[in-house]
């Protein structure tokens, strides 16, 4: 196992050059370790901006039309699954017919300069931060292409040197319960791998890094596409996979939803492992292994 | 922990910086620049390597909405065209020229004595709602064919009778899109004559863009080799207005 689940990779990295990197000795707590190549500090760093844009615009866009359907149509006359809005007074979100009092935050909220704010989403969140449809989407259609391009060809590369199988891929033993458990534990408790075992990555960390590249970041692309009248016309098959461009939307916004929680617990974990040690490895390259604990016999769910 | 809170509050005033950045970035000449590199990348892509007669997928009777959202203008209120309504569009005519052999001027009648034909398709607005709706009327081909463009025209323009604030709206495609076997101009939403909030007597169908090119109540249409002086040069209303990219194919 490995921990370090808090590289302050955005999952788009490529995960691990640590074998390359490690000297021939096997190293211990508290060596310094060569841990990140520079293309991927630059990739990371490229992205985490990128992506940003990315979700920020995306909210902008949403607030032009704050309700989410399912099927192949949706509009003011249709029946909504979601819907942040407000009633003058008081702000809301809809889940089905569940309505949830968000005055202040969302559906109703406060520019900085205090006048009211009818958007769904807050200016603190979106890009531009007063209502402009028409930057968001330069925005978020240009980015599309600074964040897809590059997620192709890494993905391309990835495959071609062996990185997703090398550094991603879970190995075999992980697989089995009992590990998959102590990890879970470990991941609760916060106990990080130490030493050697920190040259890897952990099974939790490699599921989410492999459910972002090949699940998450697939599905905003194609449902992304799913919404342009010109792809759907080449592609009609996005339509039928996704059951309707209504839906496509909603899926575009529920996949949205995942990649901020997947960025906030990416956080959370560089700032619970170490973020001096996290952010300078992402900067600079090298990672200091974590000192190993005192031997407790809790050697289990460290990789071989 | 200093050391957190420290990053915290550095990640924290890092994004508002970011983000106050970003608007003044967007609105600078390099910005506005740089951000339109995805419209033309999205029209590159779209026109060489996506199929330029690709069909916009149609759908059944089943799949229609129960009721067609309208946006924008629903009632122009010139009053031209509220004469128009008062006659029921007996002296309304199309006018078509520019870069054209033959001028044109085409009643309601010349229309839809034309061959006609129906297409259920999506209108996505750039908004995020989307609608089905089923389309009858005229190819736009067919209009242009009769007036044959002379080989300078690059863009269809699109003239309407409905304005905001006294400023006309108007549109504009290239002629790929002019060509297009499912470009019309349509007469009639769902087997009935198209109301006044849907565009009567006749709106522009250019079914793989979004709403705001499917120009309502269209009076007259010129073939032009460049927009860059008509309106505010940037080849539509909303384009002008709030710029709106002229390519709507994403």
């Amino acid at each position: 196992m490995s921990g370090n689940s808090s590289e302050a990779r955005l999952g788009l990295a490529p995960a691990g050059d640590v074998a390359e990197a490690m000297p021939a000795a096997t190293p211990q707590g508290g060596d310094l370790v060569r841990r990140h190549r520079l293309s991927t500090r630059l990739w990371h760093w490229f992205n985490a901006f990128t992506i940003f844009i990315m979700i920020m615009s995306g909210l902008m866009i949403f607030n032009a039309h704050p309700m989410l359907y399912w099927g192949q149509y949706g509009a003011d006359y249709d029946h909504p699954w979601f819907e942040i809005n407000n009633t003058k007074t008081t702000g809301y979100v809809k889940l089905g017919n569940v309505k949830f009092n968000t005055t202040g935050v969302l559906g109703l909220s406060t520019y900085p300069d205090g006048s009211v704010n009818d958007n769904a989403f807050p200016s603190w969140v979106t890009l531009p931060a007063e209502y402009d449809l028409a930057k968001a989407r330069r925005w978020h259609l240009t980015f599309a292409w600074l964040l897809v391009l590059p997620y192709v060809l890494y993905m391309l590369w990835s495959l071609a040197n062996r990185h997703i199988w090398r550094d991603l891929a879970p190995e075999r033993s992980e697989l089995r319960p009992r590990h998959l458990w102590q990890d879970v534990v470990d991941h609760a408790r916060l106990r990080f791998p130490r030493g050697a075992a920190a040259l890897h990555h952990n099974t939790l960390q490699k599921f989410a890094y492999l459910g972002v590249l090949f699940g998450l970041i697939p599905l905003m692309i194609l449902t992304g596409l799913t919404m342009s009248p010109g792809m759907t016309a080449s592609w009609p098959w996005l339509l039928w996979l996704f059951h309707g461009r209504a839906s496509a939307r909603s899926l575009h916004f529920i996949g949205m939803s995942l990649i901020v929680g997947f960025i906030i617990i990416h956080l959370a974990l560089v700032i619970v492992v170490g973020p001096f040690n996290e952010i300078r490895s992402m900067i600079t390259g090298n990672f200091r292994l974590p000192r190993e604990r005192k031997p407790s016999g809790k050697a289990e769910g460290a990789k071989p | 922990m200093i050391n957190r809170r420290k990053i915290l509050a550095g990640i924290a005033g890092g994004s508002g910086l970011l983000l106050s950045g970003c608007d003044r970035f967007a609105s600078s000449a390099r910005g506005t620049k740089f951000l339109d590199m995805g419209e033309k990348l999205t029209y590159l892509v779209q026109r060489s390597l996506l199929g330029r007669n690709a069909l916009a997928p149609e759908y059944t009777k089943a799949d229609l909405s129960p009721i067609f959202r309208t946006n924008g203008n629903t009632m122009p209120k010139s009053p031209a065209y509220q004469a128009l309504i008062a006659d029921n569009f007996a002296s309304w005519s199309l006018k078509v020229d520019g870069l054209v052999e033959k001028p044109l001027s085409l009643t309601l009648a010349d229309l839809q004595a034309m061959p006609q034909q129906t297409q259920i398709t999506q209108h996505n607005c750039v908004e995020g709602w989307t609608a089905i709706g089923g389309w009858t009327g005229v190819r736009l081909a067919a209009i242009l064919h009769e007036a044959k463009l002379k080989p300078a025209a690059r863009y269809i323009m699109f003239y309407c009778a409905d304005d905001f604030e006294g400023t006309p709206y108007y549109e504009s495609i290239d002629l790929v899109d002019a060509f297009h076997p499912q470009t019309m101009l349509a007469l009639q939403l769902n087997g009935q004559p198209l109301e006044v909030k849907h565009g009567a007597p006749t709106r522009l169908r250019v079914e793989r863009q979004l709403g705001y090119k499917q120009a309502k109540y269209v009076m007259h249409i010129a073939a032009v080799s460049s927009f860059a002086d008509i309106g505010g040069g940037k080849g539509g209303y909303w384009e002008d207005e709030i710029d709106y990219e002229w390519y709507a194919g994403i």
